[in-house]
């Protein structure tokens, strides 16, 4: 065994720990809901150091670098061979990781951890939720690692699959509305994506599944020009639907809304980057010549995404509903990074995706706190909040802050590489970007100064600051925020090393 | 090689065999218990299916041209002996509780296994259509078993009368192929198809749109599916169960064989027909299956939306060569396999919780996941197979037998089948919303499921997850047993009978 398969059963083992914890969760019994909650804490804890692991051991440089194109930790299970319409390596459980996918295994298992402490005080049900639970974070773990088509697209369906049940059960606002509206969103987006996966597979007659296969045969031509523009759309808008591409993200707004605390966390936090994950996996690298032809079409729809988001969140009066408009926002920001199919443009939207992953949990942890003790999410109801819950304020306040991208925290970062990129290719959609960025200022500021400060409602004077549970995971979530936003070489070196790889992308 | 081998019979031996005897019990024990002639049918199936499983692998060997046994066959058989073991079970306490007689019904379920058989075993026209009107008048019968029930006898006459409706367009098919082809046997038919002249072509295609319509009918493609929800609706809950899968794999057994085997020189003059028939059939059967409030009609139609998606693959067997129609045949296969096993869960799920509460609309399934967690799983998890979602056979297979079916010419229709089976996802959801997002009604008292049902709910669930996270089992078996379909009979057997 060398040294890059022995690593990847590392990757193996962390895909594998949520699906145990789901199967080891089946035999507890429903009733012991304090050994439910240990059974994931453990496994959690077992998952964020693992993915600790992955990013760190990701090396940027050296024989092992260039043995895999950057992939590294690899390791392939045949699954269907050479039966039927499949050749060698038909489909295969064939696992690894690149710069991008060590950095959104990180904020897996971050955000993971911490949604399991957000989820410790709940009641209902408790077992049959961390089932959900871990199957959702299973199918985020298994798209980011899968560079086989098909497992790629199982694992991403795994992902949406519990949404429903988990939103329709342990839900709130409207929440049979909004898990519906979800759910079929979603699954219309990976109808596309079906499509598209059936023509690739029968136009590059590779009779393979294999990702690395079919993205040479994107780059050498034998997925011909037509027809990579022709289906690129397809995988866009595909993946875009769960990216909060505007105009196809009004589940967005309505499903956090009506989310639980910690699947809001691994849902806006985690589930919404598959969407620009799969544009980079699938888009960029399977149809650059398709990428190539449709990048300034995304670049105008993540623009206008950027704006229309900041703008919508500036009028909200529910929490949930700034924080989900403001995920469109800052995730038109990914998207116009993609767009620009520049290496630094990229770099900070693989950036925006793990600083938007930490920050926007810990806002839903935040607003999550609140309300199992406000049970109201009206934010013209509250005021001068840090009179009570001071260490709540001091969270939430750098979460919001590091979301208006304020030096030294992570949004500025990622936003930064953003907006350099924009203004290299586009100089005119980078002034747009950046007026953005200033209403996003606004609405935060407009919810701090209604929430935080002002009049104090005596209302509220019987509520109690953060548990220590929740001060544990908002900790961990603040200090990703921190670590990125004040030594971002960790970040940078990985994603920059992959992205420059990617075909098409200028230097 | 023996013209006249009677040995490829013997598993049917066993069966019809034991049909006989388990119909003659009662003449003779009035007294019996009326659910032993369940087991008995169970163990006839088992017998049945292990003296099937000798033939696995073994050359193809054929009765005068007319009936061939090979791994298509042995496949189907296997199919068939499960379907039946398990739709016995499944039937043991319901039919106990609503009849004096049962008897016969358990035979009848063996016999139209058999008919089953040799719609996949038969390489003759004739042959075909006999094994089918014996597999036709064992489900008239099988509907209206609860003659006391109006409902019951109402499927029961309806399905009779369109049925003898189908089997004169059939015949008529038949007998328009038969006069240009002058043969009846799938070889000489490819043969003569291939040679003749382009002025028979309005005979040929009047001929082939009539046999597709007339098995049409017995699969319940739009728009010749007018009969399905009705007779789904009125028969005994196994039964319906037993119709779901049964009668759609034979219908396909048939298909395959035919339209491989002898149709495919001809491809031209029918396939549009097919891929319309598959289109029509996905969209009206999903469309009409969201507005259901029964849970039985919305099976029956969610049946007709998956054969719309099986017949992307007959089309495809027209639309592609040789390779591609072996290749989407064999993923047919699978997928009827995973199907097969969805489906009997959910039956088995059903009749269990109908034995406990007599309802069985989609609200009366409200709350129970409360109530009977078991349950619930076992229903959402074959209804999240159909809808194809991961985990479950559904998505295996129905990836791997649209990719299998994907030729330039029918991606549209590859497209379509996918949409429409996101349109299958709402309605599943409407019926599983019912069971997880809402309180019970009349408080919260857990009931058991009887042992039996429960473990055969629990243990097909477990199928259902295995055929979707490993496939390859399935797939291997479904890939051999497609290995012979566009050979011809060795030469010699073929002979005029």
């Amino acid at each position: 065994m060398t040294f890059d398969e022995a690593q990847g059963y590392a990757v193996l083992a962390t895909l594998a720990a949520p699906l145990l914890a789901m199967l080891l969760l089946i035999f507890v019994p429903g009733a012991n809901k304090m050994a439910a909650r240990y059974v994931s804490l453990f496994f959690a804890a077992v998952m964020l150091g693992l993915s600790i692991y992955i990013f760190t051991a990701y090396q940027v440089s050296g024989p092992s670098f260039a043995a895999g194109e950057g992939l590294q930790m690899q390791l392939r299970w045949d699954w269907l061979e050479n039966i039927g319409i499949f050749g060698k390596h038909g489909i295969s459980l064939y696992l690894g990781v690149d710069g991008i996918s060590a950095t959104m295994a990180l904020l897996t298992g971050i955000v993971a951890f911490a949604g399991t402490l957000a989820a410790w005080k709940l009641d209902y049900r408790t077992k049959d939720f961390f089932i959900l639970f871990w199957m959702l974070v299973g199918g985020v773990y298994g798209t980011f690692f899968s560079l086989d088509l098909f497992f790629f697209f199982f694992f991403y369906e795994l992902a949406v699959v519990p949404l429903y049940l988990l939103i329709g059960v342990w839900g709130s606002t409207r929440k049979e509305y909004g898990a519906m509206k979800l759910t079929l969103m979603l699954v219309a987006g990976s109808v596309l994506m079906w499509i598209a996966i059936f023509a690739v597979f029968r136009e590059a007659g590779a009779q393979t599944f294999d990702m690395p296969t079919l993205w040479a045969a994107g780059r050498d031509g034998t997925l011909s020009p037509t027809f990579q523009k022709t289906f690129f759309p397809f995988f866009v808008v595909g993946c875009g639907v769960l990216a909060a591409l505007w105009p196809f993200h009004t589940w967005s707004p309505d499903g956090h809304m009506a989310a639980p605390t910690s699947v809001s966390m691994v849902h806006a936090g985690v589930l919404m980057k598959l969407g620009a994950f799969g544009i980079i996996r699938l888009g960029i690298q399977m149809l650059p010549i398709g990428a190539e032809f449709w990048m300034p079409s995304l670049l105008v729809l993540g623009t206008v995404g950027a704006l229309y988001g900041a703008t919508a969140a500036l009028t909200q009066r529910d929490f949930k509903l700034v924080s989900g408009y403001s995920s469109v926002s800052h995730m038109g920001y990914v998207l116009m990074g993609l767009a620009t199919m520049n290496s630094i443009g990229v770099t900070g939207a693989v950036l925006q995706m793990f600083s938007h992953g930490v920050m926007t949990a810990l806002v839903f942890l935040m607003i999550g706190a609140l309300y199992d003790q406000a049970h109201t999410r009206d934010m013209k109801d509250f005021g001068g909040i840090n009179k009570v819950m001071p260490l709540w304020v001091v969270f939430y306040a750098l979460a919001g802050l590091a979301n208006v991208g304020l030096p030294g925290l992570s949004g500025f970062t990622a936003e930064f590489h953003i907006f350099v990129g924009t203004f290299r290719t586009y100089p005119l959609f980078g002034g747009i970007a950046i007026f953005a960025a200033a209403l996003a200022a606004a609405y935060m500021l407009r919810m701090f100064s209604m929430v935080f400060w002002g009049p104090f409602n005596p209302r509220w004077s019987t509520l109690k600051d953060l548990r220590p549970v929740e001060a544990i995971a908002a900790g961990l979530l603040l200090g990703a925020i921190l670590f990125m936003g004040l030594w971002w070489a960790p970040f940078t070196d990985r994603i920059g090393a992959t992205v420059i790889l990617l075909p098409g992308v200028t230097g | 090689m023996d013209q006249r081998d009677y040995t490829i019979f013997i598993p049917e031996f066993i069966a019809a065999g034991s049909a006989l005897a388990i119909i003659g019990l009662e003449l003779f024990f009035p007294k019996i218990r009326r659910d032993i002639p369940a087991y008995l049918t169970a163990l006839a199936a088992l017998a049945w299916g292990i003296a099937g499983a000798f033939y696995i692998g073994k050359d193809p060997n054929n009765f005068q041209g007319l009936v061939q046994s090979d791994n298509y066959t042995t496949f189907f058989r296997l199919l068939a002996a499960s379907i039946v073991f398990v739709t016995a079970l499944m039937s043991a306490s319901y039919m106990r509780e609503r009849t004096k007689t049962a008897a016969e019904y358990y035979g009848l379920l063996l016999l139209a296994g058999c008919g089953l058989v040799y719609m996949a075993a038969a390489r003759e026209l004739i042959t075909a259509y006999i094994s089918l009107e014996l597999l036709s008048f064992c489900l008239y019968i099988l509907v209206g078993f609860l003659k006391r029930d109006s409902l019951s006898s109402e499927a029961s006459l309806k399905y009779i009368l369109l049925g003898a409706f189908s089997s004169a367009m059939l015949l008529y098919g038949i007998s328009i192929i038969y006069g240009v082809t002058n043969s009846t046997g799938y070889d000489q038919i490819a043969v003569q198809l291939a040679q003749r002249s382009g002025d028979t072509d309005g005979a040929v295609i009047v001929g082939f749109v009539l046999i597709l319509a007339g098995v049409g009918f017995k699969v319940s493609a739009a728009p010749f599916h007018m009969w399905a929800p009705d007779a789904y609706e009125g028969a005994p809950l196994p039964i319906t169960g037993f119709l779901s899968t049964l009668s759609k794999a034979a219908g396909f057994a048939l298909f395959v064989r035919l339209f491989t085997a002898a149709f495919q020189v001809d491809a031209p003059e029918w396939r549009w027909a097919v891929a319309f028939l598959a289109a029509a059939t996905m969209v009206i059967g999903n469309l009409i299956a969201i507005q259901q409030s029964s849970l039985k009609r919305l099976v029956a139609y969610s049946s007709i939306g998956q054969v719309g998606y099986m017949l992307v693959v007959i089309a495809a067997i027209g639309y592609g060569d040789q390779e591609l129609g072996r290749n989407a045949s064999s993923a047919l296969l699978l997928h009827i396999g995973g199907y097969v096993v969805s489906t009997l869960a959910l039956f088995a799920a059903l009749t269990a919780y109908y034995n406990r509460t007599g309802k069985d609309t989609i609200v009366g399934l409200r709350g129970l996941a409360e109530t009977q967690p078991l349950l619930a799983m076992v229903i959402t998890v074959s209804l999240f197979s159909f809808a194809g979602l991961p985990f479950f056979a559904g998505f295996a297979t129905k990836l791997i037998m649209f990719q299998s079916a994907t030729t330039d010419g029918l991606l549209w229709l590859v497209g379509l089948a996918v949409v429409n089976s996101f349109i299958s996802l709402y309605y599943y959801l409407m019926v599983i919303r019912q069971m997880y997002l809402f309180e019970p009604e009349g408080g919260l008292t857990r009931f058991r499921p009887s042992p039996l049902l429960g473990a055969l709910a629990g243990v097909l669930m477990l199928g259902v997850v295995f055929i979707g996270v490993y496939p390859t089992a399935l797939y291997k078996a479904a890939d051999r047993a497609t290995e012979t379909l566009y050979q011809q009979a060795p030469t010699g057997a073929v002979q005029a009978p």
